[in-house]
C-alpha cells in the first residue's frame, strides 16, 4: 500500500501533457520586468535606479527584516527604469526594468556544469549563503528559504521533507526538474540536511511518476540519510501540511508550524536553488516553468530568467491560440487567473495554463443540494459548505470557531461541487475578514 | 492584445459531475425495482408510476412559473425522482387522483414552499407517502396480492396483508411468531419480491441491485446505510434472543417491508439527512431504533416513513454537533 495523507482529498484529471518535453533553456529576452518583491515577507528595497549598468547575478534589491529575501539581476545590462507594473495578481508593483545585452555573470559564479558533491561550508555559512542568494520556496509560496533553516528555539527538526509531489494538474516543472537535475536536488537536499542539523531526509513524490521515482532512488543510494518514497496520488498532497501527515503519519496542530512536528519541508526546485546557491555560488536568477493547457500548442518546459515577460514563454510554446479564453499562473487548483500575459515571470511562477474558451468559464452555480461531498473532500475536515455561508452572510464570529483560518484554499471543495458553488471564493473573503479581526484583537 | 482574458479565482477545474448527473444515477439505480414491479402488477404498476413522475413534475414546473421567481429546476431529475420513490411507496391499485393529491403533498408542500431543491428539511417523496397514509388509511393499507406477469394461477383473493401487516395483528390476537411465519412466504421469497406490499418495496434483491450501483456512483456512502440497517439487526436480534415466540428473527425485519427501499433511497438523501460522516451514523443509529420501536409498539406495522421524517427534523441538530474530524486538532502522537 502506497502512503498518502488520511482526510478528504480529490483526483482531478492528471493532464500531465508536458511530462515529456525536456527542459529547454529560453533565450534571454531583450527587456526583463524583475519584480523587486517576489517573496513572502517584508517587502525588498531596489538598489539600482535608472541608467545604472548591472551585471547577470548582481545584487538589485536587498532583503529588508528577518523575513525577507534578496533579488538579483537576471540578465546583463542598464536599467531602462524602476516603475510599477502589473504582477500576476493583477496589481502594479515596483519592478526593476532592464534592457538585456551579453549575458556576462558576477565574478566568483561557477557556471560549468560540474556536480560539486563536497559540502565545505559550516551550518552557518550554509544558510547565509542561502540568506544572500535570494533563495527563496519555489513550490509557490516563496517563503524566504534561510529563515526555515532557522529552527526556533525549544524545537527541534528531525526529519528534512523534500516535497516532489507536484499534485497539481499539468504541473511538470518539479517532474522534469528531477528526471534532468536529480542529482544536484540531493546534493541541495544534503546541504539542507546539515543546515538544519538532520540526519534523515525524505523526498515524497506522487506514484504519477515512475521515472523520477526509479532516477531518485537509485541516486539517493549514494546519499546518506535520503529515502524516496512514492506516494498513491491525491490532491493536495503537496500542500505541506498533507505531506507530512501522508510521509510521517504526524498532524501539524492548528494553527502552528510544520516544526511542531519535527519536519521541514523544502520543494524540489528549492533544493535545487540551494545546491546553485551553496555549491556554485549561483544567485536564484532563473527556475524552470512549465507552460501547457489545452490551448497550449507545444506543451513545453523552460528554464527561464526571472522577470522574462510571459508572452516570451508562451511564443515559444507556440503563441496564443485563437480560442484562448484564461491564462492561469501555476497550477488549475491554486493558480491565478492573470489579467495579461505581459505580466512577468517571479520567483514563485511554476506553471503558466493556457485554456481554451470553453473551459474558462465556471459551471452554472445551482442551489447546493447538501450532498456533503464538500465536506468529504476538504483535506482540512472542515465543513466548506457552512464557511461558505457564513462567510456570505458575514457572520465572522462563528467562521472563526468553524475553522476558517485552517482552510488552505487547495479548491477541492469547489472542485468537487456538483452544483459548481464557487465555495472557495465565499471562504477566501471569510478567512480574510475574520483574519483581519483575529489581528485587530491581538493588537488590543 | 485585443482579446479579453476571463479572470476568476482558483479553482479553475471542475468536476464533470453535476446535480443532474448525481439525480439521473438514482433514477438508474431505481430501474431493477420498477421492472420488478411492472412483473407483479403489471399495467397498475406503469399507471402508478407514470401519474406519479408527470404530476410531480408538472407541480414543480407550474409552481415555478406561476408561484416563485427564479430559475426553472424539473430539468435536474430531482421532482422524477421525488415521483418515483412516491409511486415505490403506494400500493398498486391507488386511484389515479389520490397519486396527484401526493405529488402535489411532495412536491409543492415539502419541497416548494421550504424554497426548492435543496432547501426542504423532509424527504418530500416520504411526506407526501404519510399524507396519505394519514388521509387514505383504507386505499393505503389494501395491498393486491402480487400476480407474477405470464402465469397463470389462480388467485383466491385479490388483496392481501404485507409480512409485518400479518405479524402485527397476529401477535396481538395472541399467536406466536412460529404460527404467523407459517402463513407468510418465507425469507427468500421475501428477498426476491414475492411478499405483499407497496410498488418499490416488492423485491429487497432488485433494490440491493440499485443500492450498489450508487455506491459505484458515489451517490451515497456507507454511513447512514450500514449504521441504519445494523442497529435494526441488534435491536430486533436482541429482543428476538431473549423471546423468539413474541419478537420475530432480526432478518425477518431486515428483508420485509419497507426497509430496503428506506435505508437505500430515503435515509440517504442527501438534502435531508446530515452531512459529516459521523451525524450520519448517529442519524442511521436514530432511524433504525424508531423504525423497530414502531413496528413493534406503535401504532401502525410499519414505521420506517415516520422514523426518517422524526430523525430528518434532527439533522439540523445532529450538523452542529456533530463535526467532521478536523486536522491538526488532535494533539499529534508523541514521538
Amino acid at each position: 500500500m502506497l502512503k498518502t495523507f488520511k482526510l478528504g482529498g480529490v483526483h482531478p484529471p492528471e493532464n500531465k501533457i508536458s511530462a515529456e518535453a525536456a527542459i529547454e533553456t529560453l533565450p534571454i529576452p531583450k527587456r526583463v520586468y524583475v519584480m523587486v518583491t517576489q517573496h513572502l515577507g517584508a517587502p525588498s528595497v531596489a538598489l539600482v535606479k535608472k541608467g545604472d549598468d548591472v551585471k547577470t547575478g548582481q545584487l538589485i534589491a536587498k532583503s529588508s527584516g528577518f523575513i525577507s529575501a534578496n533579488v538579483h539581476s537576471p540578465v546583463t545590462g542598464k536599467v531602462f527604469k524602476v516603475d510599477d507594473v502589473m504582477d500576476q495578481s493583477g496589481y502594479r508593483k515596483p519592478a526593476i526594468i532592464i534592457d538585456a545585452e551579453e549575458d556576462s555573470w558576477v565574478d566568483g559564479v561557477d557556471n560549468s556544469g560540474d556536480i560539486i558533491h563536497a559540502i565545505t561550508l559550516s551550518r552557518d555559512q550554509i544558510i547565509q549563503r542561502i540568506n544572500e542568494m535570494g533563495v527563496v520556496g519555489l513550490g509557490g509560496a516563496t517563503f524566504p528559504t534561510h529563515v526555515k533553516m532557522m529552527i526556533p528555539d525549544g524545537k527541534k527538526a528531525e526529519y528534512l521533507i523534500i516535497n516532489g509531489v507536484e499534485c497539481e494538474p499539468y504541473l511538470t516543472s518539479d517532474h522534469r526538474l528531477m528526471i534532468e537535475k536529480g542529482e544536484e536536488i540531493l546534493v541541495g537536499t544534503s546541504i539542507l540536511m546539515k543546515a538544519l542539523g538532520v540526519s534523515k531526509a525524505m523526498v515524497g513524490i506522487e506514484n504519477n511518476k515512475p521515472d523520477a521515482i526509479e532516477k531518485l532512488t537509485g541516486l539517493a543510494r549514494n546519499f546518506k540519510g535520503i529515502s524516496v518514497h512514492a506516494l498513491k496520488v491525491k490532491y493536495p498532497q503537496g500542500g505541506e501540511k498533507q505531506l507530512i501527515k501522508a510521509l510521517t503519519g504526524r498532524e501539524v496542530p492548528s494553527g502552528k508550524l510544520p516544526i511542531e512536528t519535527g519536519c521541514v519541508v523544502d520543494n524540489v526546485g528549492t533544493a535545487y536553488a540551494v545546491y546553485e546557491a551553496v555549491q556554485k555560488n549561483k544567485p536564484l536568477i532563473e527556475r524552470v516553468v512549465t507552460v501547457t493547457g489545452k490551448a497550449a500548442f507545444k506543451p513545453s518546459n523552460f528554464m527561464v530568467r526571472i522577470g522574462t515577460p510571459i508572452n516570451e514563454l508562451v511564443e515559444m510554446a507556440g503563441g496564443l491560440p485563437e480560442n484562448l479564453g484564461k491564462v492561469v499562473g501555476g497550477g488549475p487548483m491554486m493558480g491565478k487567473a492573470l489579467m495579461s500575459v505581459e505580466a512577468p515571470i517571479v520567483k514563485g511562477s511554476s506553471g503558466i495554463l493556457l485554456m481554451p474558451v470553453e473551459e474558462s468559464k465556471r459551471v452554472d452555480n445551482k442551489p447546493c443540494i447538501r450532498c456533503a461531498r464538500c465536506v468529504s473532500v476538504c483535506p482540512m475536515g472542515l465543513e466548506p459548505y457552512l464557511l461558505a455561508q457564513l462567510s456570505k452572510n458575514e457572520i465572522w464570529e462563528r467562521t472563526e470557531t468553524e475553522r476558517v483560518m485552517d482552510c488552505i484554499e487547495c479548491g477541492s471543495c469547489h472542485y468537487t461541487c456538483p452544483a459548481g458553488k464557487p465555495l472557495l471564493d465565499y471562504i477566501r473573503l471569510g478567512k480574510n475578514k475574520t483574519g483581519q479581526i483575529i489581528r485587530s484583537r491581538g493588537k488590543k | 492584445m485585443d482579446k479579453l482574458l476571463t479572470i476568476s479565482g482558483s479553482p479553475h477545474v471542475h468536476t464533470d459531475d453535476s446535480i443532474r448527473k448525481i439525480m439521473f444515477s438514482v433514477i438508474y439505480a431505481m430501474v431493477p425495482a420498477m421492472l420488478v414491479s411492472v412483473y407483479f402488477f403489471g399495467l397498475d404498476a406503469i399507471r402508478i408510476i407514470a401519474i406519479s413522475v408527470i404530476s410531480c413534475v408538472v407541480v414543480e414546473y407550474l409552481i415555478q412559473k406561476y408561484l416563485i421567481n427564479g430559475g426553472m429546476t424539473i430539468n435536474d431529475g430531482s421532482a422524477i425522482v421525488t415521483g418515483v420513490l412516491l409511486a415505490f411507496n403506494v400500493p398498486s391499485n391507488l386511484p389515479t387522483w389520490i397519486i396527484i393529491v401526493g405529488a402535489i403533498v411532495s412536491i409543492g408542500v415539502a419541497k416548494m414552499a421550504f424554497g426548492g431543491i435543496g432547501k426542504n428539511p423532509f424527504n418530500p417523496a416520504l411526506v407526501g407517502r404519510v399524507f396519505l397514509l394519514i388521509s387514505f388509511p383504507v386505499q393505503m393499507t389494501s395491498w393486491p396480492v402480487p400476480k407474477p406477469l405470464f402465469s397463470n394461477t389462480v388467485l383466491d383473493a385479490v388483496t392481501g396483508p404485507t409480512p409485518l401487516g400479518i405479524l402485527k395483528e397476529g401477535l396481538s390476537a395472541g399467536k406466536t411468531v412460529d404460527e404467523l411465519m407459517a402463513q407468510m412466504p418465507g425469507y427468500l421469497n421475501e428477498l426476491i419480491g414475492f411478499q405483499g406490499g407497496s410498488l418499490g418495496e416488492m423485491s429487497a434483491l432488485a433494490l440491493l441491485l440499485g443500492a450498489v450501483f450508487m455506491f459505484y456512483k458515489k451517490v451515497i456512502t456507507w454511513h447512514i446505510p450500514v449504521s441504519y440497517l445494523l442497529t435494526a439487526f441488534v435491536f430486533t436480534g436482541i429482543l428476538w434472543l431473549i423471546d423468539p415466540s413474541q419478537y420475530a428473527n432480526p432478518l425477518f425485519h431486515l428483508v420485509t417491508g419497507g426497509l430496503i427501499i428506506g435505508v437505500f433511497y430515503m435515509a440517504t438523501d442527501m438534502v435531508s439527512t446530515p452531512m459529516a460522516p459521523k451525524g450520519q451514523i448517529i442519524f442511521g443509529i436514530g432511524c433504525g431504533v424508531l423504525t423497530i420501536l414502531i413496528r413493534l409498539w406503535g401504532g401502525y406495522p410499519e414505521g420506517v416513513s415516520f422514523a426518517i421524517l422524526i430523525m430528518n427534523a434532527f439533522a439540523p441538530l445532529i450538523n452542529t454537533g456533530f463535526k467532521p474530524t478536523r486536522f491538526g486538532i488532535i494533539k499529534p502522537a508523541k514521538a
